[in-house]
Formats: structure tokens, sequence, C-alpha cells
């Protein structure tokens, strides 16, 4: 695994939310893998602690066929588009590779658009010639600010 | 120039028996009148005594559009002040949270106070000899607010006028002792952040829907349908994930929240879950129930931990979960938007399990990034969106509306009747219609 797979499995990934193919991100996940968005800035713990989401391959399931279903939020439904910084890349410590994405992302509905901005943090593992998520972490710049409906992936 | 400023009648005639007009949610001088009214003469929730644990400890919110804080004092006591400067205005503390030692200042001309509010000191005090400073509006320093606690939770009277605390809130207030009892010890503190999620519609579409029973088979089909469906296939007695055990039970029947039954009170408040909830089935802790026996005895164990309502409303400002011992706390900002709180509680001398589900459950149901909150969210502004419509300028409010109901002090009826929210517009239209 070269430092350009890792950058290249990152982009793709961020992709596949922008065009929704849900079932093919949802496949990136490991089994036992997590997608996070902590509620504080460098919050350690998600089970003891409220997060904006935490949620393991089950509740990504739910959120994925709940959004396919159209539900009163989804109309009109969302978009994102994640705008991405070349991924900083640490070196493989014994369990997978750990890489810091800097990222702009923006979510359109109808006629208003929110910005977000923040630090993706991946927590990637060998598997089939490719990778797997062990944990997607996004630390949000304005992680405690009074937040409006953020509806999709960030 | 406030049209329904100097005109009672044409507040009465807004609240009829059964239906609510229109300008209640969508006009900007009913919004201001209702700050003045019925926010400022009812006794709002600021917080909990445990986030302000030490002497100078405090903590900042708006009520009812006021900036305030609350401030522990050296005696132990609570303390609401207004949080603007006695000088010319400023806001003293603008952290959310924090320890200010002995005294506060203004970080304008550094006018400074004791922690109860009186002045400690102005910079060259002798520019005023021969004036009248101590005689006037500025002598009253940060003024405080009409304070009472109970069981930690602390409220605030913003207006001098208003009705005393005990009865205003009645035998609602024993929601607060049951999710407190569920400690072993009998206290809760404040733990695991605040989730503030920004609704762009009125503060009441949020309060009546808390115990709006009708709308999760409907509203909740999407999320928590979706639940029951991916668990579907499971044996019976398979263990069922936190997110399951709690998302599924809003998929419930009309006939499970209709025989769940509401319990309202006067002054506006109520609880749906009068029998039994959603969170009735969650699963038993045995060490805990022995735990909260010897602590509690045996019947009242039994009373507490068989007491599941589901959402108790303190009109207006403050909603409880005692069964998962979470709030949802309602900050109106403008007629179309509403600040929700959501903060967790953890009980003292309970195991972890009880945490991890209140903290589950807040960020499965009230984060802004919850499946469940993104549809109440989205019905809210369908709500204020299409009340503009014109040719019919009424609310129904009319399900199970029987007329002897307008004279009961306390009353348990069928959970999806809507007399929770006729009963918030009696209290409304009563504090509003007095100048």
């Amino acid at each position: 695994m070269t430092e350009a797979d890792i950058t290249r499995f990152i982009y793709h990934e961020a992709r596949l939310l922008d065009e929704k193919r849900w079932d093919e991100w949802y496949a990136l996940f490991a089994e036992g893998g997590h997608y996070w968005v902590p509620l504080t800035r460098n919050q350690p713990d998600a089970e003891l602690h409220t997060s904006l989401a935490y949620e393991d391959k089950l509740l990504l399931r739910l959120r994925i066929e709940r959004l396919r279903r159209r539900p009163p939020s989804q109309r009109p439904e969302s978009w994102s588009q994640h705008v991405l910084q070349a991924p900083e890349i640490e070196a493989d410590a014994g369990d997978g590779w750990r890489t810091r994405t800097a990222f702009h992302y923006a979510e359109a509905r109808g006629d208003a658009m929110q910005m977000y901005t923040g630090v993706a943090v991946h927590h990637l593992v060998a598997a089939a010639g490719s990778f797997r998520i062990r944990l997607k972490r996004i630390n949000l710049l304005n992680c405690d600010a009074a937040l409006p409906s953020i509806q999709l992936f960030l | 120039m406030n049209r329904y400023r100097d005109d009672p009648a044409a507040i009465r005639a807004l609240v009829r028996d059964d239906a609510v007009h229109r300008d209640v949610y969508i006009d900007a001088d009913i919004f201001r009148l209702e700050m003045e009214r019925l926010w400022a003469r009812t006794w709002l929730y600021v917080g909990h005594t445990s986030q302000v644990p030490d002497p100078g400890d405090y903590i900042t919110c708006d009520l009812a559009t006021e900036p305030v804080l609350m401030i522990r004092q050296a005696d132990q006591s609570v303390r609401v002040l207004r949080n603007r400067c006695a000088h010319k205005g400023a806001k003293i503390v603008s952290d959310a949270s924090g320890n200010t030692g002995r005294f506060l200042r203004c970080p304008y001309h550094n006018w400074s106070y004791r922690t109860d509010g009186s002045i400690a000191a102005i910079p060259l005090r002798q520019g005023y000899a021969g004036t009248n400073l101590d005689h006037c509006e500025a002598a009253g320093g940060l003024r405080p607010v009409a304070t009472e606690t109970y069981r930690g939770f602390v409220f605030a009277r913003l207006s001098e006028d208003g009705p005393a605390f005990q009865a205003y809130f009645g035998d609602s207030l024993s929601s607060i002792d049951y999710m407190a009892d569920r400690s072993p010890e009998g206290e809760m503190e404040v733990a695991g952040g605040v989730l503030r999620y920004m609704h762009d519609s009125n503060w009441k579409l949020f309060v009546e829907n808390l115990n709006d029973t009708m709308h999760p088979m409907a509203a909740h089909e999407s999320s928590a349908g979706t639940a029951k469906e991916l668990w579907a296939d499971k044996p019976a007695d398979a263990p069922k994930p936190m997110a399951i055990e709690q998302l599924v039970p809003f998929a419930g029947s009309y006939d499970f929240f209709d025989k769940m039954g509401v319990r309202v009170f006067d002054n506006g408040h109520s609880y749906s879950g009068a029998h039994f909830s959603i969170h009735s089935a969650y699963a038993a802790v045995p060490d805990y129930e022995a735990a909260m026996t010897r602590a509690h005895g045996e019947a009242r164990t039994k009373d507490i931990l068989g007491t599941v309502r589901h959402n108790t409303v303190y009109y207006p400002s403050l909603t409880i979960k005692g069964a998962i011992q979470t709030i949802r706390v309602v900050r109106p900002i403008a007629v179309d938007k509403t600040l929700i709180e959501s903060w967790s509680f953890r009980l003292k001398g309970a195991p972890d399990i009880f945490f991890k589900r209140n903290v589950t459950y807040t960020r499965l149901i009230n984060s802004p990034m919850s499946v469940v909150g993104h549809d109440d969210q989205q019905c809210y502004r369908l709500l204020q969106e299409g009340l503009s419509a014109g040719s019919n300028e009424w609310v129904n409010l009319q399900r199970d509306y029987h007329p002897e109901e307008r004279n009961a002090p306390d009353l348990t009826v069928n959970g999806t009747s809507e007399i929770s929210m006729r009963n918030q517009f009696r209290a409304w239209a009563n504090l509003m219609s007095v100048a």
C-alpha cells in the first residue's frame, strides 16, 4: 500500500457520499467500524459523552435506508459537496493507517446552503487489496455551535 | 406600534376552547408580548446547581431573550443576575460557563461587582461626587432575578409580579422527583455536554409536540419504521442494541399511544405516558434495583421504576424525560427561531449503563444530526410556512375535546387527546391578556 493508494481511497470515499452511492460507501466500513462526529474539541469518548453522531454499521444502515424513503425532511432532498485537502498520512503503527484530511463541506437543500469545515480523521485497515474504515472521526470546527439540521454524511 | 399590546380582547379572541388563531405562531407583535407577559411572569428553567459546584462558578443563558447568569455564592446559595453592566449596559460575562472568583468585572470600563450583583468598585469614583449615583438605576448593580431551586433545578422569574413557584407548578413537580429518585442517592448531576439544535420555527410548535402522540407513527415512520424492519428477522429473545431498544417504540401503534394516557395540570403543564411509555421496555439492571431498594425501600422503588412518564412539560421553558434523565430547554429567539438545548444528567450512585442510555438517546433523538429530529424540525417548519396560507386562519385542536375539561385543574385522559395543547393555550390566554 502506498501513500497514493491511501489518498485515492480518501478521495473516493468522499465522492461516493456526494454521488449518493451509499451502499458502496457503507461497504467501505470494517465490521465494528464507526462514524463519529464529536460534540466537543478533543472529546475522548463517545459512550459517556454526547456526540453529534456516533454510528455503528447498524445505525449507518438505518440512516441510509431512511434517506432512500424520502422522509419529510428530504423533500426537497439534500445534496453535499466535500472539498478535500490532500490527506496527511501517519506512519503505519502496526494496526493500520491514520490520516488527517482538512475539508470544506457544503450541504444544499432547496434555496439554502450550509457550509462547514474541519478535519476528518480516518483509521484505515488493510482488506482485500484495499482498505476498510475502522473509524471516521469528523472534528467540526464549530462542533459546539447551535446547529440546524445536518442531514447527509460529513 | 404593537397592535395587540392595548387590546386584551383581541388577544383573548386568538384562543378558542378548541382552536387557536395562526397569529400566535407567526405574528412578531405576539412574540414580543409573549416574552413580556408570559415568559417574564412565569418560572423559567435556568440550569442545574451541579453546573456551578464552587463559589464563583457561573453559567450564562438567555431567558425570554434577556441575558442572565446563574452564579454560586460564597454561602453556597445560587443566584440569577441580569447579565448587564449597571454603567453602559454591556454584557458582563460572555463565556457559556466559568469561574469568576470573588468579583465580576465589566470588560469595557472595569466596573466590578460582588457575586451577589452589588457594586464593589467603580474606577475614579470621585468623579461621581455630587451626583445621585447611589440612588439612581445604576446603584442596583447586576440586578438579581427571583430564583427558586427544586431538587437542583434552578428556575427564575424575570418579572416582580407573577405566580408563586409552588402554586405555579403544583403536582407537576413530581416528575422531577421521579427523575432524581432514580438515583440511589436521590441526586443527579449534569454531565456529557449539551446538544444545541437551532429550529427555524416558533417555540410553541416544539413545546406542543412533546405531548403530541399522534405524530410519531407518521413523522417518524422513516426512522423508527426502518429500525423496526432492520431488526425484524432477529429472534424475539436476541439482546437488542440500545439504539434498537430506543428507536423501535417510536413506531408504536395509535392504540399504544392512546393507552399511554396524558395528564394535564393548571398553568399549562402536562405529561404524556401517564400509565406507561416508549421507555417502559428497557432491559432491567438487577444490581441497580437492589441498590435502589436499599436506598428507597421496596414499595417506593417499585413506584419509582414503574413510573416511566414520557415527556413532562414545565410550561413554557422546560421539558423533561425522567425515565432516561434527559431534559430539553426552550430558548426562544424570534417568532420563527428557537434554540433547543438537550442536557444529560448522571444518576449519582447508579451504574454507567443509565448514562450510556441517556447519551445514546439524546444523540439519536435530539442532535442536529438526528434522523428523528430532522423530521420533527421539518414538520415545525412546514407549519411555520403553511400557516401563511389564506382562507383558514385557525389551527384545529379538537381531538377528544370535552367542555368540562376547561375547569379541571388536574385531569388524566386518553393519550391521543389534544388536551395538553388546549391546556397550554388556556394558560397562555390568561397570562397574555393581562397588561
